[in-house]
């Protein structure tokens, strides 16, 4: 009886483990899969996607911006007779695309997309763990997100437009539709896709958590974490206890929209007509706002970062240097993101001396940073330096994150803020430091790590191409931009030719345009090379790069589990590159220490 | 047809990228190297692209400076914007020392160290003494800039003197009015609820502080080197008072009050006058031209610097600043509001 029970329990193990590999349909293996690097190659062909969309959007403003007034045929064709008449974009569309541009690069492409791709990929991969703690969740997280980037293109499918009241959509601008066309339905898929949104970040966030906690292998101890991983995890945390305040935010204006409560409205006259409400509040909305809105810029730049700090390092084939001192800034910049989202609202009618308050933390989170760009200038020093191209992006992302962290020091000074808050200053700032610096990084990742997504080779030629058109029109763009913004140009401006003031500062609008332009083409190539590298590029080896982390050593297969035997064992931090005494420039964590060998950087 | 024309081109590019891409690949095959391994070849090349690059980029930089700042901003027409572009200059010149070295020193190692087959990098993990030499380093300069900034900020900040000439400034899509607070120096109360196409501002008319008050629209004049506080208020969105020659900005809310003061301390007369605005004029007026506009002459301006709608980009109001004398026989012109309304019911 027992042994017939055995017999039968074998027979099913058979039977099941068969299934998982040979008979797993379609649907479960691309569709609604629960293994994470086919979630992650969701996110990020998703991302590619949006991002490309997004581009779009922007290169059809800054046409505007450059040559106002003048017939785009592009214009038309993309926006129809509706919204292009002629060939001249609409101001309404205007604010529809910058809100929308906004929009989906600061949440689908570098938030959902850049944190989806990578977290998924690398926390299992880089800890060792088969999969991420909750599988069925993770993709629930995935299609959340593919639903809420769906709602937010479906904008542009309404009557009235999408939302355009700047991505920040401060109310009452938002929240009343007599304001704009923009505040009507589309401002309605905006909160509908923004909700779905945060709710796949949570999902996402909270397992990427657990897992890093839960499930690292044998010796895997939290010193011995890969840079990236320490990045994830603090940006999950950030994002699990930042986007909830998004999400309050966005359920009341839903209800001072939709049933008639004043949390952000008071004595308010428009369209003819006073309004009923009174006692709200728009500053409340702003607070809410950027509860979550500063944490996001860092749950944006840090996995950039992290995902540059192991391509540096095994790239110049040198440790990070000073590995705890990074993960020490990651925490303080993660600690410090909390306490510095006033610094929005210096001049919006808060209290000024609270905003002496936040000019104090808000310049001492220049510290962490300033010391993570030392650190990555300090590994490249006297390094063996071999230029990939996500090298050549991750030493990118160095340069524009030091140039965008600089100028943040005068938006961070309040009196200074004064002059250039809500300028071209700001748009220059933050496309630098954050924008460019993360799409950088996402880039980088995306070479470095294509062998693990798809098995192959990105092409290395127009990697090059892709790199120098893409870095040196984002320095063509935002670096001239600073000075309109000094010159007092505001932003979300439809044209700066309705007076005089700003008729000599054209050229620079059209610098900035040309390189723009030259910038969208070399993604040209990069989209090319993405999708013809997936399916034609050359097979990888097991371990192209000469790395150390755990990720190299599973089988180039979409195992699922990733390793078939048994899980690694770590025995060391992961930067052993170039150890001296050793055989190879690299000494995988899998790799026992010798006798007397002192781990994590010692000599 | 130019549909057909834009899907061929589109098509021909991609087809055009994939054969480059081919070829790379067949050429690498044909050297028998693998296509994605970089060589010390690659690498040396790259190596002089980033030095090149470096040298592009700093070249790039000073010709924006030379060709840019000559478009910047005059001077600083009120009296803290003269301490706050100090302060700017101050800012700049570390921002830039910082950035050159920088940037200087991340692009030059990335050159000098390329890789050689046999080489092998120096590792060097950490160093406790030069960590702490740049952490304290930069606190050190934070302070600085923090404690200077922050005595500015207090000082702009502080509530206007008691006989600083009152204002409001309503806004509303998509406009600004603007409302002196007439010879008692003290506004009336005024209710949205009460505002009608006539009374645009809802003033209470049984408010007797407000029956001196003087509406202005399209252009205000405000008198040289006094204070002048401005009680900030908006009827329907959010919008934004920004006065850029005088360095100065604060959002307008709907629901309360918000305030900024400063002291003019250059007239619209002397400031058309200055070389440096008579050369930028001179600019502007030259792309007018090729537009076929109308020349311009300088003015001040009030701009609305908070998205409030379709025509943000046209939210302007000019400002004037006249010698006190010329400011009191400006406003000697106006009448009161309540004044016109009753002459207007009276007809």
């Amino acid at each position: 009886m027992s042994m017939n029970n055995h017999d039968q329990h074998a027979q099913a193990h058979n039977l099941h483990e068969e299934h998982h590999d040979h008979e797993e349909s379609f649907v479960s293996k691309y569709i609604f899969s629960m293994d994470h690097k086919t979630i992650s190659r969701q996110f990020l062909i998703t991302a590619v996607i949006m991002a490309f969309l997004a581009m779009m959007m922007s290169v059809l403003f800054r046409l505007q911006l450059a040559w106002p007034g003048e017939k785009f045929a592009i214009i038309n064709f993309i926006l129809g007779d509706k919204w292009g008449k002629d060939g001249i974009l609409d101001p309404g569309m205007y604010m529809a695309l910058v809100t929308i541009h906004g929009t989906i690069m600061v949440f689908m492409v570098l938030t959902g997309g850049l944190s989806g791709t990578f977290s998924n990929l690398l926390i299992p991969y880089q800890i060792g763990a088969r999969d991420m703690a909750s599988g069925f969740l993770n993709m629930l997280s995935y299609w959340f997100f593919f639903l809420s980037s769906v709602i937010m293109m479906a904008g542009f499918f309404v009557e009235t437009g999408p939302a355009s009241g700047g991505w920040t959509v401060y109310p009452p601008l938002s929240a009343l539709p007599q304001a704009m066309d923009g505040s009507k339905l589309g401002m309605t898929l905006w909160l509908v896709s923004m909700s779905l949104f945060i709710i796949s970040s949570l999902l996402g966030g909270l397992n990427y958590i657990v897992t890093v906690l839960n499930l690292r292998t044998k010796g895997m101890s939290m010193t011995r974490l890969p840079l990236t991983i320490w990045a994830f995890f603090i940006t999950a945390i950030l994002g699990v206890l930042s986007f909830p305040v998004l999400f309050s935010a966005a359920l009341l204006l839903i209800f001072d929209r939709s049933f008639g409560t004043s949390f952000y409205l008071s004595d308010i006259y428009i369209g003819g007509q006073a309004l009923e409400q009174t006692g709200g509040s728009p500053i409340l909305y702003l607070h809410l706002f950027w509860f979550l809105g500063h944490p996001e810029v860092y749950i944006i730049i840090l996995p950039a970062l992290g995902l540059t700090s192991e391509i540096i390092s095994v790239n110049a084939r040198k440790p990070i240097f000073g590995y705890r001192a990074m993960i020490g800034s990651i925490i303080a910049i993660g600690f410090l993101s909390f306490i510095v989202w006033a610094h929005h609202m210096y001049i919006t009618g808060m209290n000024p001396f609270l905003g002496s308050v936040f000019v104090f933390t808000t310049l001492l989170i220049a510290i962490p940073s300033a010391v993570k760009a030392f650190n990555y200038i300090t590994t490249l020093w006297k390094g063996n330096i071999r230029f990939t191209p996500a090298m050549l992006f991750a030493i990118g992302l160095v340069s524009t994150f030091i140039s965008g962290g600089l100028t943040g020091i005068i938006l961070a000074d309040s009196t200074l803020d004064i002059h250039v808050h809500d300028t071209y200053f700001v748009v220059a700032h933050f496309h630098i430091v954050m924008g460019v610096s993360a799409i950088l990084g996402m880039l980088a990742g995306v070479y470095h790590w294509f062998p693990k997504l798809f098995l192959r080779h990105m092409n290395k030629k127009l990697g090059y191409i892709h790199f120098w058109g893409t870095f040196i029109s984002a320095y063509g763009v935002f670096f001239p931009m600073h000075f309109l913004g000094l010159a007092g140009v505001p932003r979300r401006y439809y044209n700066n030719t309705a007076f005089p003031m700003f008729d000599n500062l054209v050229d620079i609008n059209v610098l900035i345009t040309i390189f723009a332009i030259l910038g969208a083409l070399s993604q040209v190539v990069f989209l090319f090379n993405f999708f013809y590298s997936m399916f034609r590029g050359p097979k990888s080896e097991q371990n192209p790069w000469g790395s150390n982390t755990l990720e190299w050593t599973t089988p180039m297969a979409n195992t699922h589990g990733n390793w078939p035997g048994a899980l690694p064992t770590v025995y060391r931090w992961p930067y052993d590159y170039s150890k001296p005494g050793k055989e190879k420039d690299f000494v995988p964590q899998t790799v026992p220490l010798v006798d007397g060998e002192t781990d994590g950087g010692g000599h | 047809m130019i549909k057909f024309l834009v899907y061929v081109a589109i098509i021909l590019t991609i087809v055009a990228i994939g054969y480059l891409a081919r070829v790379f690949e067949l050429a690498s095959k044909l050297k028998g190297t693998k296509p994605h391994e970089v060589s010390d070849k690659d690498n040396k090349f790259m190596s002089k692209v980033i030095l090149t690059w470096l040298i592009v980029f700093f070249t790039f930089v000073i010709w924006n400076l030379k060709k840019f700042v000559p478009l910047m901003l005059p001077e600083a027409a009120s009296e803290h914007g003269v301490e706050m572009d100090w302060l700017y200059n101050f800012n700049w010149a570390i921002i830039f020392f910082v950035f050159t070295i920088t940037q200087a020193l991340l692009f030059f190692f990335a050159y000098k160290y390329y890789g050689r087959k046999g080489n092998v990098a120096t590792y060097f993990p950490h160093n406790n003494k030069i960590e702490m030499i740049w952490t304290v380093i930069p606190a050190i300069v934070l302070s600085v800039i923090i404690i200077l900034g922050l005595k500015q900020w207090n000082k702009i900040t502080a509530p206007a003197s008691d006989d600083a000439i009152v204002i409001q400034l309503y806004a509303k899509q998509f406009d600004w009015t603007a409302r002196y607070a007439g010879k008692d120096n003290q506004l009336g109360e005024s209710n949205y609820k009460l505002i009608t196409d006539v009374n645009a501002l809802g003033m209470d008319s049984a408010d007797s502080k407000g029956f001196d008050d003087i509406i202005v629209k399209n252009e205000i004049h405000i008198p040289l080197n006094k204070e002048i506080s401005f009680k900030l208020n908006s009827r329907d969105v959010i919008h934004s008072a920004y006065f850029p020659h005088f360095r100065s900005q604060m959002n307008c809310v709907p629901g309360m009050t918000t305030v900024i003061h400063f002291k003019p301390i250059i007239t619209t007369a002397q400031m058309r006058e200055k070389p440096e605005v008579k050369r930028q004029m001179a600019g502007i007026n030259a792309r007018r031209a090729e537009r076929g506009d109308k020349p311009a002459e300088f003015d001040y301006i009030l701009l609305c610097n908070k998205i409030c709608g379709n025509s943000h980009y046209n939210m302007q109001m000019t400002v004037v600043v006249d010698t006190e004398e010329d400011y009191k026989k400006w406003l000697a012109s106006k009448k009161p509001f309540f004044d016109k309304s009753i002459e207007v019911a009276s007809k």
